[in-house]
C-alpha cells in the first residue's frame, strides 16, 4: 500500500525541487560542496550512512553553519545524526566532534527536513573544510516479499536517491550502497552505475544543482534479523545502601519480512542455514562490569537459555528468547542487574550527588521505538534533575517501594527512535541526606518495640471483672 | 502455656520449685515452636532453590489466575466474574464455583503487603502462601495434639506434621492449591471442636464456627469435618459421654457453620441439601433428644420417668419413621441419591471406574499402593497403632475423637490417593503421642534407675511435674467442667471429682510400678531416636527429590550436566505474543488451566471438568479420522489445536498415553467412538500391530507428523518401539509451532475450502454431506455444536 504513494511522492518532489533550486537565498549560496562520498551500509537492519563533505566557501562573509537537507520520508526513520571534522594536517588528524541541531527552514521544497551543523571555527570566504558525517537509519529496509516461509531468505528494498539530497551545489559525488552479499535482485540504475561484489556504485556524477534528487530502489537479500524493541521499559533504582538496581522490560518483535505458513521444527534441527535463516536465534546485551544477580525472565517464568561471560572490563549477556523469532513474531521478556554504586554514583562540587548512567538500550544491533529510563531516586531525595545529551521528554513520578512513606521521587525520561549508537551517558543531580537511609531500619526497630511493650502490656492487664 | 500454670496452681505444695520450672518450659516450648515453624516453612523451600519461584502443576495455575483477577479487579467483580477464556462457548462462572478461600488468603495476604508499601507480587505471595500455611499448620497440630495429650505430646506432633512427605508433597513452594491451606483449616477447627469440647466455652465454640466456615471456603474436603464431628458426637452419646460441654461443642457448630457455610456461593443450599450433610442434622436431632432426655431424667422421680421414656418412644419412633420416609423419598427423587460422583466413590471405590471414567481417568484419584504409604507417611505408619493404644490409656472425649478420625482417614486415604493428605495428620498425631509417651516411659524408667538423682522427693517432683503433661488435661477437665456443669453433674466429672485428690500420688506409684529396667530402656530410646531420624531423613529426601518438581518445567542429568526441559512455557509463550488474543486453542483437559493461565489463550475445555459432554467431544475429535476431527473442531471455532508428545525425549505421561482415556470419555458420550477400535488384542500399541483406526487418528497424526525424520526410524523413546504409521501428510491441519524437545506440538486448522464452481458439483457434495451425515447420526450423536 505504502510503496506506490511514496514513489509517487518521491517523483513529485523531484520534480517541485527542479523549480525551486532556482530561486534560493543568498546564504545557502555562499558556500557549496567541492566533493561529496557517500558510503551506505545496508548489512544490517540498521541504515549506517557515512557521508563525507568537503565544504568551501564561495561567498565573501565567513559561515559557520552548514545545512543537511533529508526528505521527509526519511527523515521519520532518522535515529541519529553526527559530525565530526577533521583537524590537523596529514598525519596528525585527529576527530572533532560538532554539534548537530534540527533546524527549520520557511521556504523548505516539499518539506525536506534540515538539520545544521555547527562548525567549531567560522568557515573563511575561499576555505574549505572536510566534514564527516553520520547518520543512522531505522525501519529503512522494507521486506519485499513481505511474507516469506521457513525456508525462503529475506529480501528487501531500500529506498533513496542517487544524488545527495543538499541545498548546495555539489560539484562531484559519488554514493556506494554496501549490500550484505552479493545476491541483490534489481537495483536502479543511474549512469554511471556499476556493480562490484558487494558494493554498488553509483556516480560520479558532476555539477548537480542543489536539491537534485534522483530516486533509486535497490533489492537485495538480506538475511539478518531484524530485533526491534518496540519498548523499553529501564529502571535504574539507587540504594544508597549500595547497590544500584537495574531492571529492563523489553517487548521484543522480529521486524523482517513476516512469517507464513508452517514453522517445522524438523527442518529448522536439521537444516539450521537453509531454514530459518532470518530468524532471531539470541541477543547480545553488553552490560556493565561487576554486575550480579543478573536474571532473565518473562511473565511465567526463567527463561533458562541464557549465558553470562563477565570479565574486569565489561559484562556479556547472551539470551535466547523461549523460540526463535521469526518475522513478526514477538517476544517479552524482563532483564535485571545489580551494579555496584560506587561505579555509577558520584558527588558533584556543588554537595550534590548525580548519577551516571547509560541511557540507551544494552542489546546490541537492536533499534528500540520507545525507550523509557525511570531513574528512582531514594527516598528524601530532592531537586532532582537530569542531564542527557540530546533531547528527550521529561517529567516526575512517584513511586513507593519497600516501606515508604512518603515515596520516591522518579524521574522519567522518553525517547522514540533509538540506536546503539546512540548509548552515551546521562546524569541525574538530586540532593539526598544521609540520615534518610536510617529511616526505614528505625520505623520498623520501633514498631517491633511497641508491638512487645503492647504484649508486655497485655500480659499485665486483667480486664476480668470478677477474681 | 497457660495449662501448666494451672496444673501448678492444683498443686501448691510444689508451687515455688514447679513456677520457674514451667516458666522456663512455657518459654522452652514457645521456641520450639517457632523453630518448627520455621523448619517447616524452609523444608518447602527447596523447589525455589533447585528449580525456581514459579507455580506448580495445573490447579495452582487457575488458581494463580484467579488470584491474579482478584487482586486486579477487587472482591465484588470477582464473585461477579463470568470466565469467557474457558469452557468455549459455555464459558464458567468462576465466582460461584470455586472454593474462594485459597484466593481470598493470598488476595488479602497481597492486599496487606501492598498496603505497606511492600510490593510484592502476586505471584511471589501465591508461591509462599503454601509454606506460611504449613508452618500455621503444624502450630495448629500443637494445640490440637495438646488439647489431647499435654505439651509434649503436641511438640512432638507438630514437628511430625511439619516434615510429613505427604503434606509436603501438597504444599511445596509454588504448589498454589486449596490443600494448601485447607489442612490447616481442617486441623484447627479439630482444635477448636477439641478445646470446646475440654472447655465448654461458647467463645470456643463460635471460633470453631468460624474456622469451619473457613474451611468451607477452602476445600471440598470440609464434608469430612461435618461428618466426622458428628459421628464423635455420636459415639460420645453412644458411650455414655454425653455431657454440657457436648453440646455446646456440637449445637452451635451446626448451627452456625451451616448457615456460614451456605454463605460461600459454591456451596450454598448443597449445606442443607445434599446427602453429605445429612449425618450432622440427624445427630443435632439425636443430640437434642439426648439432652431432653437427661433433662426431664433430672426433674422427675426414676418411676415417673420410665413412663415418660415409654410414652416418648412410641410418639417418637412414629415421627422418626415419617421423617425418615421423607427423608428417603428427597433422596431416592435425585439420581445419584444426593451423593456427588467424588463423595460416591469415596463409599463405593467402584463406582467412579464403571460410571465416570473423567474421575478414575485422574490419577490423584486412583486407591493408593503399598509403597506410596511408606512413601508419604513412612515410620508414622509403625508408630500410628502404638499412639492409637496410648489414647486409649486413659480414653477421654478428645482421645476417642483422634482415634475415630485416624480410623476413617484410613479409610478414606485407602479410596483415594488424593486423602492421603486427611490422612497424614491423623497419623502425626498419633505417632506424635505414641513417641511422646514412649519418650515419658523410658526416659522417666531411666532417671527413676539412676543412682544419685533418684532421692524421692525430686523424683517425685519431677514426675509430677512431667506427669503434668497428661494430668493436666484431666485436672483442668475436671475443673472446668465443675465450673460449667454445676447443676447438673455429669458422670464423669463426678468420676473426675473423684479422682483428682489422689491423683498425683497415685500416679507417682503406678510410674514406679511401672519402670523397665536401665539398658532396656536406653537402648529403646536410642532405637526411637534413630526411628526418628530415618523419618527426618526420608523427609528431606522426599522434600527436596521427590515432591519439589514443578512439572511445568523438567530436568535430568545426564553425563553432560543439567539438561532442562522447558518447552510447555515455550508453546505457552508462543501462543501468548503470536496468536490473535481471541484464538481459541484445543487440547486435552490437562492443559486448559496452562493455557488460560501462561497463554492467555480461550480454550475448549480445562481442568474443572465440570461438563464432561464438552471433554467428550473433544476427545471424540482427538480420536476421529483427520477430517472429522477438523469439522469437530472447526464447528467449536477452534483455531488452534495443542497436543503433548513425549517420544522424542522420552515423557512419560504425553498425550499418547493418555489417549485410551480420551477415546474411553468420547466414547462414554459418542457411540461411534468405541474402545476396542483402538486396541489390537486388548493391547494399545502405536507400532505396526495397531489398528488402522488408531493410526489414522488425529492425536497419532498430529503426535508422529514428521516424526520419522528426525531419526529415520520413528523410534518413540516413551513406547520404546518403532511407530507404525511413519511417513504420512496432513490434509486439515497445519503445523505452526514445535517447541524445541518436540514435546509440545501447535497445529492450525486450515481455512476451509473453497466451494466448487458450479451447480451439479454443488448438489452432488452436498448431498454427500447429507448422506455422510445421516450415516453419522445413524450410528449415534456425532457432535453436539452442529
Amino acid at each position: 500500500m505504502e510503496a506506490p504513494i511514496r514513489a509517487t511522492g518521491i517523483l513529485g518532489f523531484t520534480l517541485f525541487s527542479l523549480l525551486f533550486f532556482v530561486c534560493r537565498s543568498s546564504p545557502l549560496h555562499n558556500l557549496f560542496i567541492s566533493n561529496a562520498e557517500r558510503r551506505i551500509d545496508v548489512t544490517s537492519h540498521i541504515v549506517k550512512v557515512y557521508l563525507t563533505l568537503k565544504v568551501e566557501n564561495a561567498g565573501t562573509t565567513p559561515t559557520s553553519e552548514v545545512l543537511l537537507a533529508f526528505p521527509p520520508t526519511q527523515v521519520d526513520h532518522l535515529a541519529t545524526v553526527e559530525a565530526l571534522v577533521t583537524k590537523g594536517k596529514r598525519k596528525k588528524t585527529t576527530l572533532v566532534r560538532l554539534d548537530v541541531k534540527p533546524t527549520e527552514l520557511p521556504d523548505a521544497p516539499n518539506g525536506a527536513k534540515y538539520f545544521t551543523i555547527y562548525l567549531a571555527n567560522p568557515l573563511n570566504s575561499g576555505e574549505s573544510t572536510t566534514l564527516e558525517v553520520l547518520y543512522l537509519f531505522t525501519h529503512s529496509l522494507e521486506p519485499f516479499p513481505a511474507e516469506i516461509g521457513q525456508s525462503e531468505s529475506q529480501l528487501v528494498h531500500y529506498r533513496d536517491s542517487a544524488l545527495i539530497l543538499s541545498p548546495y551545489h555539489i560539484k562531484q559525488q559519488t554514493t556506494f550502497i554496501k549490500t550484505p552479499s552479493t545476491k541483490v535482485e534489481s537495483f536502479t540504475r543511474v549512469e554511471p552505475t556499476n556493480r562490484a561484489g558487494t558494493e554498488i556504485k553509483y556516480g560520479p556524477y558532476e555539477d548537480r544543482p542543489p536539491y537534485s534528487f534522483s530516486p533509486i530502489l535497490v533489492h537485495f537479500e538480506n538475511n539478518s534479523p531484524f530485533p526491534v524493541v518496540e519498548e523499553l521499559v529501564r529502571e535504574v533504582e539507587i540504594s544508597h545502601w549500595g547497590n544500584l538496581q537495574v531492571t529492563e522490560q523489553y517487548t521484543l518483535v522480529h521486524g523482517g519480512a513476516r512469517h507464513k505458513g508452517v514453522f517445522s521444527r524438523v527442518d529448522y534441527q536439521s537444516r539450521p542455514t537453509l531454514s530459518g535463516a532470518s530468524s532471531l536465534q539470541h541477543l547480545l546485551a553488553r552490560l556493565p562490569p561487576r554486575v550480579h544477580s543478573v536474571y532473565y525472565r518473562d511473565e511465567i517464568g526463567n527463561i533458562s537459555s541464557s549465558h553470562l561471560r563477565t570479565d574486569s572490563r565489561k559484562s556479556e549477556l547472551e539470551i535466547e528468547p523461549r523460540y526463535p523469532l521469526f518475522g513478526g513474531w514477538k517476544a517479552t521478556f524482563v532483564i535485571g542487574y545489580g551494579l555496584p554504586l560506587q561505579d555509577f554514583l558520584f558527588e558533584s562540587s556543588d554537595d550534590r550527588r548525580y548519577l551516571n548512567f547509560t541511557f540507551g538500550c544494552p542489546l546490541l544491533e537492536t533499534v528500540v521505538d520507545k525507550l523509557t529510563v525511570k531513574v528512582v531516586l531514594p527516598e528524601g531525595s530532592k531537586d532532582p534533575s537530569a542531564v542527557v545529551p540530546f533531547p528527550v521528554d521529561q517529567h516526575l513520578e512517584t513511586k513507593y517501594s519497600y516501606l515508604d512513606v512518603v515515596g520516591r521521587t522518579v524521574v522519567v525520561m522518553e525517547k522514540k527512535n533509538l540506536v546503539p549508537v546512540q548509548n552515551s551517558h546521562f546524569q541525574v543531580y538530586y540532593t539526598f541526606k544521609p540520615i534518610f537511609m536510617l529511616a526505614e531500619p528505625l520505623m520498623l526497630a520501633s514498631a517491633f518495640f511497641l508491638f512487645f511493650v503492647a504484649c508486655v502490656a497485655y500480659l499485665h492487664i486483667d480486664l476480668s471483672i470478677r477474681k | 502455656m497457660a495449662a501448666p500454670e494451672s496444673s501448678a496452681a492444683a498443686v501448691p505444695t510444689l508451687y515455688t520449685n514447679n513456677a520457674l520450672r514451667n516458666a522456663f518450659g512455657g518459654v522452652l516450648a514457645f521456641f520450639i515452636l517457632l523453630l518448627i515453624g520455621v523448619m517447616a516453612f524452609s523444608i518447602r523451600l527447596f523447589s525455589v532453590i533447585k528449580y525456581e519461584s514459579v507455580i506448580h502443576e495445573f490447579d495452582p495455575y487457575f488458581n494463580y489466575r484467579v488470584t491474579q483477577f482478584l487482586a486486579k479487579n477487587g472482591i465484588y467483580e470477582f464473585w461477579n466474574w463470568f470466565d469467557d477464556r474457558t469452557w468455549y462457548p459455555l464459558g464458567r462462572v468462576i465466582g460461584g464455583t470455586v472454593y474462594p478461600g485459597l484466593t481470598l488468603t493470598a488476595g488479602t495476604i497481597w492486599w496487606l503487603l501492598n498496603s505497606l508499601n511492600i510490593p510484592l507480587s502476586v505471584e511471589t505471595v501465591c508461591v509462599f502462601t503454601a509454606p506460611i500455611f504449613s508452618a500455621f499448620a503444624s502450630w495448629a497440630t500443637y494445640l490440637l495434639t495438646k488439647e489431647v495429650k499435654g505439651t509434649g505430646a503436641g511438640l512432638t506432633a507438630a514437628a511430625l506434621l511439619a516434615m510429613v512427605p505427604s503434606y509436603i508433597s501438597r504444599s511445596v513452594a509454588g504448589s498454589y492449591d486449596n490443600e494448601a491451606v485447607a489442612i490447616f483449616a481442617l486441623i484447627f477447627t479439630f482444635y477448636l471442636y477439641i478445646k470446646t469440647l475440654n472447655t465448654g466455652s461458647l467463645f470456643y465454640a463460635t471460633l470453631n464456627s468460624i474456622a469451619y466456615f473457613y474451611m468451607v471456603c477452602s476445600w471440598g474436603g470440609y464434608t469430612f469435618i461435618i461428618n466426622l464431628i458428628p459421628m464423635h458426637v455420636l459415639l460420645c452419646i453412644v458411650t455414655g459421654r454425653f455431657s454440657s460441654r457436648l453440646y455446646i461443642a456440637y449445637a452451635p457448630l451446626v448451627v452456625l457453620g451451616t448457615l456460614l457455610a451456605a454463605l460461600v456461593p459454591v456451596v450454598g443450599f448443597n449445606a442443607v441439601m445434599t446427602s453429605e450433610h445429612f449425618a450432622s442434622f440427624l445427630v443435632f436431632i439425636i443430640l437434642h433428644v439426648v439432652a431432653f432426655v437427661y433433662y426431664i431424667k433430672g426433674i422427675l422421680t426414676p418411676k415417673m420417668f420410665k413412663v415418660a421414656v415409654t410414652l416418648v418412644v412410641s410418639v417418637g419412633l412414629a415421627v422418626c419413621c415419617a421423617v425418615i420416609a421423607v427423608l428417603v423419598a428427597l433422596v431416592a427423587s435425585s439420581p445419584t441419591k444426593g451423593w456427588s460422583g467424588r463423595s460416591l466413590s469415596l463409599l463405593d471405590p467402584t463406582y467412579a471406574s464403571k460410571y465416570i471414567p473423567i474421575i478414575a481417568s485422574v490419577s490423584e484419584h486412583q486407591p493408593p499402593t503399598w509403597p506410596s504409604y511408606f512413601m508419604d507417611i513412612n515410620v508414622l505408619a509403625f508408630l500410628v497403632p502404638a499412639g492409637i493404644i496410648a489414647c486409649f490409656s486413659p480414653l477421654s472425649d478428645a482421645s476417642s475423637f483422634v482415634v475415630l478420625y485416624i480410623a476413617t482417614s484410613v479409610y478414606f486415604s485407602g479410596v483415594m490417593v488424593r486423602l492421603m493428605l486427611v490422612f497424614a495428620p491423623a497419623a502425626c498425631i498419633t505417632s506424635g503421642i505414641a513417641l511422646s509417651q514412649a519418650f515419658d516411659v523410658f526416659t522417666r524408667s531411666i532417671k527413676f534407675q539412676l543412682p544419685g538423682i533418684a532421692s524421692n522427693t525430686e523424683v517425685d517432683a519431677a514426675e509430677t511435674s512431667s506427669s503434668t503433661a497428661e494430668a493436666q488435661n484431666d485436672v483442668v477437665k475436671a475443673e472446668k467442667s465443675e465450673e460449667t456443669s454445676k447443676n447438673r453433674p455429669s458422670k464423669k466429672s463426678k468420676k473426675k471429682e473423684k479422682e483428682e485428690k489422689p491423683l498425683t500420688k497415685a500416679k507417682a506409684e503406678k510410674k514406679r510400678l511401672l519402670a523397665l529396667p536401665l539398658d532396656s530402656s536406653v537402648i529403646s530410646l536410642l532405637l526411637l531416636i534413630l526411628l526418628g531420624a530415618l523419618y527426618v531423613v526420608h523427609c528431606v529426601w522426599a522434600a527436596a527429590e521427590a515432591y519439589s518438581a514443578p512439572s511445568i518445567v523438567l530436568t535430568s542429568r545426564s553425563h553432560d550436566g543439567l539438561h532442562v526441559f522447558d518447552d510447555f512455557r515455550e508453546a505457552y509463550a508462543w501462543l501468548r505474543h503470536n496468536t490473535d488474543v481471541d484464538d481459541k486453542v484445543a487440547s486435552w483437559w490437562d492443559y486448559g488451566y496452562q493455557t488460560t493461565a501462561m497463554a492467555n489463550r480461550t480454550v475448549i475445555v480445562d481442568n474443572n471438568t465440570w461438563n464432561n459432554t464438552h471433554i467428550a467431544t473433544v476427545g471424540t475429535a482427538m480420536s476421529s479420522p483427520e477430517k472429522a476431527a477438523w469439522e469437530i473442531f472447526h464447528s467449536l471455532d477452534v483455531k488452534y489445536v495443542l497436543v503433548v508428545f513425549g517420544g522424542l525425549v522420552g515423557y512419560p505421561s504425553d498425550d499418547i498415553n493418555k489417549f485410551l482415556w480420551m477415546v474411553r470419555i468420547g466414547g462414554g458420550v459418542f457411540p461411534h467412538i468405541k474402545e476396542p477400535d483402538y486396541l489390537r488384542d486388548g493391547q494399545y500399541r502405536i507400532d505396526s500391530q495397531a489398528t488402522p483406526t488408531m493410526l489414522n487418528c488425529l492425536m497419532y497424526k498430529l503426535s508422529y507428523y514428521r516424526f520419522v525424520e528426525t531419526d529415520g526410524k520413528a523410534f518413540d523413546r516413551v513406547r520404546q518401539t518403532e511407530i507404525g504409521k511413519k511417513y504420512f501428510k496432513l490434509t486439515h491441519f497445519e503445523e505452526v509451532f514445535t517447541t524445541h524437545h518436540w514435546m509440545v506440538r501447535i497445529y492450525k486448522l486450515k481455512p476451509p475450502k473453497n466451494r466448487i464452481r458450479g451447480k451439479t458439483k454443488k448438489s452432488k457434495s452436498k448431498t454427500s454431506t447429507t448422506s455422510s451425515r445421516a450415516k453419522r447420526s445413524g450410528t449415534g450423536k456425532k457432535n453436539p455444536w452442529n
